[in-house]
């Protein structure tokens, strides 16, 4: 069984004039997270669609859902945990308990900010989860990368031919996520805050597909006004 | 949800726009699966339409023929998975006189409107057609332009006199190929001529009677009824032999498209008592017949396979240049595009 995870466990922002969360805003018509909730819940390929959520925004996230999509089983929000990992294994302890858990268990996971994903990339992620094991969704490097290790000197500038940019989704068998997340000590768990990088870490092969320039996290006031601009809307920040 | 359009932004310019789409619309949301470049996408794409035309219709998606398949349906009139025909036609009335492509007020996808080169399309579920199982899927792709002959041999049907024996095609292209075929099964004791002006192209008429090239044209030779499929600069001369060539009351149907005024021996219509008439694109009835006939002759989606050319995957912006780069040097046949993006 497939399963989506959008996570939407974000706090407050100051993206607009209030703390709302910055996937509650709205772009164009909707908030974001219908937007990109909208693009897994038309998939066929995934039984459920589950929406981890800071839990202070769960009713908040429910009638949003609600209200674009009507009464539907096939989305869940649920409790998001502390970090991005934590709400991660919510998710799949959620789908442990009311589907079990088999290697042949996909969740495919995205940022809930990120509404421009294309049916083309998600059906790709759900295929490489299925034949690697694990998948992440990247684009080349537009700018040179530099890397200053104290923030005052460059220490090296890597090749930019073998340099990517990490988008989501990040897709993987649920079941091995699990064990590697529990293999890592409480050290280790604060330090790795992208999922991709615990199997890389234990040296299991990632593997990458191509993702879309276009797919952008809307992360600050900047990438709000480019998606905005882009879907020709009016700037309307409140969700 | 967000969709992303790939649009034509001026000739030979392609770029993604990102439109809306609502899922309470009760629309049927497809995913495209084959496309089919059509020679009016190409006059668009290669800046061959008018600077006010291009200026009009701009920015678009192009393409107009395609099959897809059915991701989402909040009505359950498909299936998930259903391969479908969606009809590029969108009446917005009804008229018991005047048929839907006719009507003025009606909007045609790469016409003004965005074509099918996007991640989704929708339509509403009375305009889809579902194929059967195991249809050639290449050749389900042009679909539209099967239906634009069907709607034509329809109209042909209505208007023209009972006497069917010989009928005449001018045009050796897609268009003529196709229309032929159709006459072919659905008129099997008519004797078809062709006439064209490529030998290699005539050569595949092989199901009809004879093929000529138009400067050698046997004497004596004549025909009931005509259609011309010719147009462009080509269509003058091709209606001034048919009404040469067509017997007294005969029916020339025209179904070339030309940028130019036509200049035609009226003298010669008036005299013979001609009708003519043109045809222009389908309505969902015409597709529905064509994939009837897929499904009652299958050695007609054999002999529309012999049109597929290239087959292009395109997973980026420039596979789609790739694609109408090579249809623009394809003298007979259909470039299809897998859809990948």
């Amino acid at each position: 069984m497939v399963f989506a995870i959008v996570l939407a466990g974000g706090k407050g922002s100051r993206m607009g004039n209030t703390d709302m969360p910055k996937q509650f805003m709205k772009l164009g018509s909707k908030p974001i997270l219908v937007h990109t909730v909208e693009k897994f819940f038309v998939n066929s390929r995934f039984e459920k669609v589950i929406v981890p959520t800071h839990k202070s925004w769960v009713e908040h996230a429910r009638n949003l859902i609600e209200k674009n999509l009507g009464e539907t089983d096939k989305v869940v929000v649920i409790d998001g945990g502390e970090t991005r990992n934590d709400t991660i294994m919510n998710a799949i302890a959620y789908i442990e308990e009311n589907y079990g858990l088999d290697e042949d268990t996909i969740v495919v996971t995205h940022d809930s900010v990120r509404p421009f994903v294309t049916h083309r990339i998600i059906d790709e992620n759900i295929d490489c989860a299925a034949k690697y094991g694990a998948c992440d969704t990247m684009v080349s490097a537009a700018d040179t990368i530099v890397e200053s290790c104290d923030g005052e000197a460059i220490t090296s500038i890597p090749i930019r031919d073998h340099m990517y940019q990490g988008q989501t989704p990040q897709s993987f068998k649920a079941k091995r996520l699990k064990e590697i997340f529990e293999s890592l000590s409480d050290e280790e768990k604060n330090i790795l805050t992208d999922a991709c990088k615990m199997y890389v870490l234990k040296g299991e092969h990632v593997h990458v597909l191509k993702g879309e320039v276009f797919n952008i996290k809307i992360t600050y006031p900047f990438d709000m006004k480019v998606a905005q601009s882009l879907i020709g809307a009016t700037e309307d920040l409140e969700g | 949800m967000i969709n992303a359009v790939y649009q034509l932004v001026s000739p030979r310019m392609i770029e993604v726009a990102y439109k809306e789409i609502d899922l309470t619309a009760g629309e049927v949301i497809m995913r495209p699966y084959k496309v089919s470049v059509c020679k009016a996408d190409q006059r668009y794409y290669q800046g061959m339409r008018s600077p006010e035309a291009l200026k009009a219709k701009l920015p678009m998606a192009l393409t107009h023929e395609c099959v897809a398949q059915v991701v989402y349906d909040p009505t359950d009139t498909y299936s998930v998975g259903d391969f479908v025909v969606p009809v590029p036609n969108t009446p917005t009335e009804t008229d018991s006189v005047v048929a839907e492509n006719y009507l003025r007020s009606s909007y045609f996808r790469s016409s003004g409107y965005d074509g099918f080169l996007q991640d989704f399309i929708t339509a509403a579920p009375d305009r889809v057609v579902k194929l059967p199982k195991g249809m050639n899927m290449n050749v389900a792709s042009f679909t539209e332009l099967v239906s634009v002959s069907v709607h034509a041999i329809s109209r042909f049907d209505k208007i023209a006199h009972s006497r069917r024996n010989k009928i005449g095609i001018w045009g050796d292209g897609n268009v003529g190929y196709i229309t032929a075929l159709v006459l072919h099964y659905l008129y099997p004791e008519t004797e078809l001529y062709i006439f064209g002006t490529v030998e290699e192209k005539l050569s595949y008429f092989s199901f009809a009677k004879a093929a000529y090239h138009v400067d050698h044209v046997p004497v004596g030779i004549s025909v009931d009824h005509a259609f011309e499929c010719v147009g462009g600069g080509g269509c003058q001369p091709a209606i001034n032999q048919i009404i040469d060539l067509i017997n007294p009351e005969g029916t020339l149907s025209l179904m070339g498209v030309s940028e130019n005024n036509v200049g035609i021996n009226t003298r010669m219509v008036l005299e013979k008592g001609l009708r003519l008439f043109g045809s222009s694109r389908s309505g969902i009835e015409d597709f529905a017949k064509a994939v009837e006939l897929y499904e009652k002759y299958p050695k007609l989606v054999s002999y529309l396979d012999n049109l597929v050319g290239d087959v292009v995957r395109v997973e980026s912006i420039p596979d789609i240049h790739r694609a109408f780069d090579l249809d623009y040097h394809r003298s007979f046949g259909k470039t299809v595009i897998d859809w990948a993006k």
